[in-house]
């Protein structure tokens, strides 16, 4: 999966400077991130440090102030409409807590991108959804219910089913363990390790859970305060020489990383 | 203390026109995408079944015992005057102008408005909305624009049944009770009934209806911070869109109407 080879010369996804405020609370600081076509990048870090943030202004839900945005070298940064619909078509999003439409079925929901994305008859939609459920476990009984009937880990893979049904260049996952039990949570490792493979796609997930982050980065990259302050190779993370990684990696509540909580 | 005085007067004036401009610019986009494709039938049709069948027995029933009480009152206040053989014609009236669309427009505000925005905001706290955006497909044109279409086009026929149900249950009371010649009651009810008042009513329904929608859309999509924002959202979106049928009713009867 680590090949870094950039035929075009782009790297796949390009931030240069990018911050972003909300009121008065700087929650981006520039950053600057480089993640090159077929790559695995994880991005780890503390709550509240702008992961999430980071992530929505490259997906155009959220407009950075300033800084640039290029996918593939086009500059994405200010899109609108049809643009950036013609860009959303070669991503796919694994959201924190599935994001699935209750009001769908779950093969529905994984076909969701064909259907109404793209066009395509829901007769074909429906056979191609069923075959994104198998690759991620789920038979077709599951593609009959509604999303309300699933376990977690369930509305996980069905998140995954529907985030590789377009088969997209690019993937974001957010947080894609979190809230599930640690064998559920190695499943979906292995889940998107193999998808991701099978596509060879770029991608690029934030979490916080170090176990998966080893098992699907190629590259980590660390946030903290709104700043990138270390970024490497997976295999180096654990002799990073920085404090701020060690802390993090190894869970301690000592160390430069102070966390906002009021004396007793 | 007179400039933090000034300082809180300025900020409420500012946070006025910036809901007023959040409302407009969420209006004008909801319009926009009514007309530009792609269009989502499907979605449409669940919408209009969602507003006009589902809540046609709401309406029917408020209609009917709205007709009779006005047929009552008619006739008690009526007969201080020696005016009860008025009330045929004032219970037409009354019900075409005024409380079939008003009426009609309070019972679909409390029912739809509120589920919308319910299911809006679940949907936007839940991340779907944002689900939406990355399958390339534009919230707007798949939940604004279709809830927009079916309000305004819902509301008049559901309104229109109304008129008809409201017109019976005023003929109801005042033959069966008041003891009216049915065939007298029903004359004067047509003579009375002009096609003027009728569309007039229909006019009005139809903003109704098109407001009705926007509230429960924009506070459902404007819903902040989980279960609190959803439940808040849902307040909001039926306490302002019953204040501006009301007000809505007012201006649209006073410029057009009013002869």
């Amino acid at each position: 999966m680590s090949t870094a080879a950039t035929s075009t010369g782009h790297p796949k996804i390009s931030l240069k400077g990018v911050t972003k405020h909300f009121g008065p609370k700087q929650v981006l600081r520039g950053i600057d991130l480089d993640v090159q076509r077929g790559q695995s990048l994880v991005i780890i870090g503390g709550s509240g440090t702008g992961k999430s943030v980071m992530l929505k202004c490259i997906l155009g839900l959220l407009h950075p102030d300033g800084g640039t945005i290029h996918i593939d070298g086009q500059d994405v940064t200010h899109l609108n409409g049809r643009d950036q619909e013609a860009v959303m078509s070669r991503m796919g999003m694994l959201f924190q807590g599935g994001a699935l439409f209750d009001s769908l079925k779950v093969w529905e929901n994984v076909a969701f991108g064909l259907i109404q994305g793209k066009g395509m008859p829901r007769d074909k939609a429906r056979d191609i959804a069923m075959a994104k459920l198998a690759q991620v476990g789920l038979g077709a009984d599951v593609g009959e219910l509604s999303p309300a009937e699933l376990s977690g880990g369930m509305q996980k893979r069905v998140g995954l089913a529907r985030a590789i049904a377009t088969d997209p260049e690019i993937i974001f996952f957010d947080e894609p363990t979190t809230g599930l039990d640690p064998i559920m949570g190695d499943v979906i490792n292995d889940l998107i390790v193999k998808c991701v493979k099978e596509l060879g796609a770029t991608t690029m997930s934030i979490t916080h859970d170090m176990a998966s982050a080893r098992k699907i980065a190629d590259r980590v990259a660390m946030i903290y305060e709104g700043r990138i302050i270390w970024h490497g190779m997976a295999g180096d993370v654990d002799h990073s020489g920085n404090d701020h990684v060690d802390q993090f990696i190894n869970g301690r509540a000592e160390g430069p990383i102070q966390m906002q909580i009021r004396k007793l | 203390m007179r400039w933090n005085f000034l300082a809180l007067i300025g900020s409420v004036i500012l946070q006025f026109f910036g809901a007023v401009g959040r409302l407009a610019m969420f209006t004008g986009k909801g319009l926009l995408h009514c007309v530009t494709p792609p269009f989502y039938p499907r979605i449409l049709l669940r919408q209009m079944l969602q507003i006009g069948y589902y809540s046609l027995p709401v309406i029917g029933l408020t209609a009917f015992f709205t007709g009779a009480v006005l047929a009552l009152q008619i006739y008690i206040g009526g007969a201080r005057f020696n005016a009860e053989s008025l009330v045929s014609s004032i219970v037409v009236l009354g019900i075409t102008r005024e409380l079939g669309p008003v009426i009609g427009g309070l019972m679909v505000a409390g029912r739809v408005s509120a589920a919308m925005a319910a299911e809006i905001g679940t949907m936007r706290v839940t991340e779907q909305i944002d689900a939406l955006t990355t399958l390339s497909t534009n919230p707007f044109k798949y939940l604004v624009a279709p809830r927009l279409i079916a309000g305004a086009t819902m509301l008049p026929l559901l309104v229109l049944v109304a008129d008809v149900i409201g017109v019976f249950g005023g003929f109801v009371v005042g033959t069966e009770k008041l003891g009216f010649n049915v065939g007298i009651y029903l004359q004067n009810t047509i003579d009375f009934l002009h096609m003027d008042d009728v569309i007039s009513g229909l006019v009005k329904a139809s903003i109704f209806g098109f407001l009705i929608s926007l509230m429960g859309c924009y506070h459902g999509f404007m819903s902040r911070g989980g279960a609190q924002g959803v439940g808040r959202a849902t307040t909001n979106a039926v306490v302002s869109a019953s204040i501006m049928i009301l007000t809505a009713n007012y201006i649209i009867t006073e410029l057009f109407f009013a002869q």
